[in-house]
């Protein structure tokens, strides 16, 4: 739609001249036939994603002992993969939400993959404190319903069953307000392909369609509730992660018990979640050529917020050092000199390294705009916040106030193997959706496009339909 | 809709069919819906759309959230099974804060997207009604249904004038 625009602004639809162009470029790869890179990546993940379901399912039969914890030890790897997954989840929603209540019209276009990928990471973030259970079987004693156990009840005192509520509600909203704003472009994959004769296609994206017409009356109603679910989803940015942080932050472990970590954690999660999001964005408009959508401006933009949240965690990583000296406490400030120097060093400079360091070279515009070395910083990124949750939690528990329980941590093959399998399912998830769903949002991306050129049909003298009767 | 003839203007410009409806909001002419692919900002005072009360919804489905934790956790832990952990009152408020504000958000969330669905008759697998098969991808189409019209002529020479590509009839 057209509007006075200033120059200066960025277009943020490149080469795109009108709005039947928007329609097929994004819905190109769901109606050609899945070439063979995307058969062999998706067979490949869902081979990895197979065994760590297999490997579940040993953890499942045998019990945790076939993990590497120990009674001082005892979160490492499950805990660590659970908050690295929730925490990829964020930028998801930061996205779709907290970018739509600040009118940034550059998430239109990045909106749809980020959400997605909230959903699959908070997926497999939920299967790690379930297997952690031991019984994930009695999972179901998580939640607070009436029961012949005497009966027992759960304890809302506890961070831990505020995180039940929080990754729920998180889960199931993201899932929401997914679903809610593919049903206009479920209904243009509809009518494309009723108008192509794929009778099948049509019935199956009808069917998820709702009946969507695009009535001005219920876009009207849509926007409302797009800006509302907005307005829900962006305080639960900040709950979900700052609940996660409780879950350290309300023990008495020196190293976890501090008041810097709902905000920490925050700002962490953001930060790992771009990362993901720019792992996922180079390939993405790659493969499926989208750079017209998902432009140079964009991945500028993602490294910008890279690099402002880069410098948070990288602040609180210095913070929580001087606080741990500033406290007086001793046990306060061993744990944080062994945390750099003790037997687990090793991991926290590569956290400090991956986290703090690399991000800082996106302030230069050449290094931002060359998408090979911004994916191989992305990649650094993730591995670095990985890390920081292996770190926070590992070298906090190894050695505690008793010099004679003090342990170290191996992870054994079946906790590395179910953590590289949950990497399979998430890609292959994304996969299954970058070849079925439309990745980029159709409908909110029309509304970039300023001063539209007639469509090519019309130009050709077709008629709008074949039923119509014209005048 | 059943059996009902509409008269449709169809764009290709969004703008123009704006200005197409400004005319005939002038007009008095009574404007049954208009389809596009995408929502056209502006649009709603000129077809008199009054704003959605979904949002007083969404706060009374909060609302019942917040009482719902509220009435659970007090309940459980004033009434039901007191706990004592380390001496620490059970009925510690500032604990309930997490719990309240997720249910909060969760019965909002919910409670507004189901009565959205319910109010605009939308379920799995309805038949879609269209007007124009293209009005989900490039196409504009304002329908107005004929047996509330007088004038069609007048109607379809604003249409013309505004740049509408095709004036067609349809029965849906």
């Amino acid at each position: 739609m057209s509007h006075v625009r200033s120059p200066i602004r960025q277009k943020w639809v490149t080469n795109t001249e009108t709005y039947g162009k928007i329609t097929e470029d994004i819905t190109r790869p769901i109606e050609s036939k899945p070439n063979p890179i995307w058969l062999a990546a998706t067979a490949f993940s869902g081979l990895v994603m197979t065994i760590g379901f297999a490997l579940i399912g040993w953890t499942m039969w045998k019990g945790i002992g076939t993990w590497g914890l120990n009674p001082t030890v005892g979160w490492a790897f499950d805990i660590t993969n659970f908050v690295f997954w929730v925490g990829i989840g964020h930028a998801g929603t930061l996205i779709s939400a907290v970018l739509l209540l600040f009118r940034q019209e550059w998430r239109n276009s990045i909106n749809r993959a980020s959400e997605a990928m909230t959903i699959f990471a908070v997926l497999c973030a939920g299967l790690f404190p379930i297997l952690h259970m031991g019984r994930p079987w009695l999972g179901l004693w998580f939640l607070p319903l009436p029961n012949t156990r005497g009966s027992l009840w759960v304890n809302f005192n506890s961070p831990l069953l505020w995180d039940v509520f929080a990754i729920s509600t998180y889960l199931t909203v993201s899932l929401v307000f997914w679903y809610l704003g593919m049903i206009p472009d479920f209904a243009t994959i509809r009518d494309r392909m009723a108008r192509a004769g794929r009778k099948v296609a049509a019935a199956i994206y009808g069917g998820m369609a709702f009946g969507w017409e695009g009535s001005s009356r219920n876009w009207s109603r849509f926007e409302i509730i797009s800006l509302i679910l907005s307005g829900l989803a962006t305080p639960l940015v900040l709950s979900v992660h700052s609940i996660v942080s409780m879950d350290f932050a309300t023990s008495v472990i020196p190293g976890w018990h501090t008041t810097i970590f709902p905000p920490y954690f925050v700002a962490g999660a953001i930060f790992s979640g771009f990362g993901m999001v720019q792992t996922l964005m180079i390939v993405t408009r790659k493969v499926y050529k989208l750079e017209n959508y998902i432009t140079m401006d964009h991945m500028e933009s993602i490294a910008k917020i890279v690099i402002a949240t880069g410098s948070l965690v990288g602040f609180a990583y210095m913070t929580e050092f001087f606080i741990a000296w500033y406290s007086g406490s001793l046990w306060e400030r061993y744990i944080f000199i062994n945390r750099a120097f003790g037997p687990f060093g090793w991991s926290y400079w590569i956290m400090f390294t991956c986290n703090v360091i690399t991000p800082q070279l996106f302030w230069f515009k050449k290094i931002r705009t060359n998408m090979v070395i911004t994916f191989i910083i992305s990649i650094f990124i993730n591995v670095g916040m990985w890390f920081e949750r292996f770190v926070i939690i590992v070298t906090s528990l190894h050695r505690d106030f008793l010099p004679s329980s003090w342990a170290s941590y191996v992870p054994t093959w079946v906790e590395a193997g179910i953590f590289i399998g949950t990497f399979g399912l998430f890609m292959f998830c994304f996969f299954l959706f970058s070849k079925f769903l439309p990745v980029v949002n159709m409908f909110e991306v029309k509304t970039l496009l300023h001063h539209p050129k007639k469509p090519a049909h019309l130009e050709a003298g077709e008629s709008g339909t074949s039923e119509s009767v014209s005048a | 809709m059943s059996n009902k003839q509409f008269l449709l203007g169809k764009f290709w410009d969004p703008d123009k069919l704006l200005e197409a409806l400004g005319q005939l909001q002038k007009d008095e002419v009574p404007v049954y819906d208009v389809y596009s692919p995408f929502p056209i900002h502006g649009i709603e005072p000129l077809l008199n759309i009054k704003r959605t009360r979904l949002t007083v919804a969404s706060f009374i489905y909060g609302a019942m959230g917040l009482m719902t934790a509220l009435l659970l956790m007090g309940l459980v832990f004033g009434v039901i099974w007191p706990m004592n952990i380390g001496g620490k009152p059970s009925l510690a408020w500032p604990d309930f804060v997490p719990i309240s504000f997720e249910l909060t958000v969760l019965f909002a969330a919910h409670g507004m997207v189901l009565t959205f669905l319910v109010v605009g008759q939308y379920w799995p697998g309805k038949k879609a009604v269209l007007m124009d098969d293209r009005q989900t991808d490039d196409v504009f189409v304002v329908a107005i249904d004929k047996t509330r019209i007088t004038d069609e002529q007048a109607i379809r020479s604003v249409f013309e004038a505004n740049g509408a590509y095709e004036i067609t009839e349809k029965e849906v």
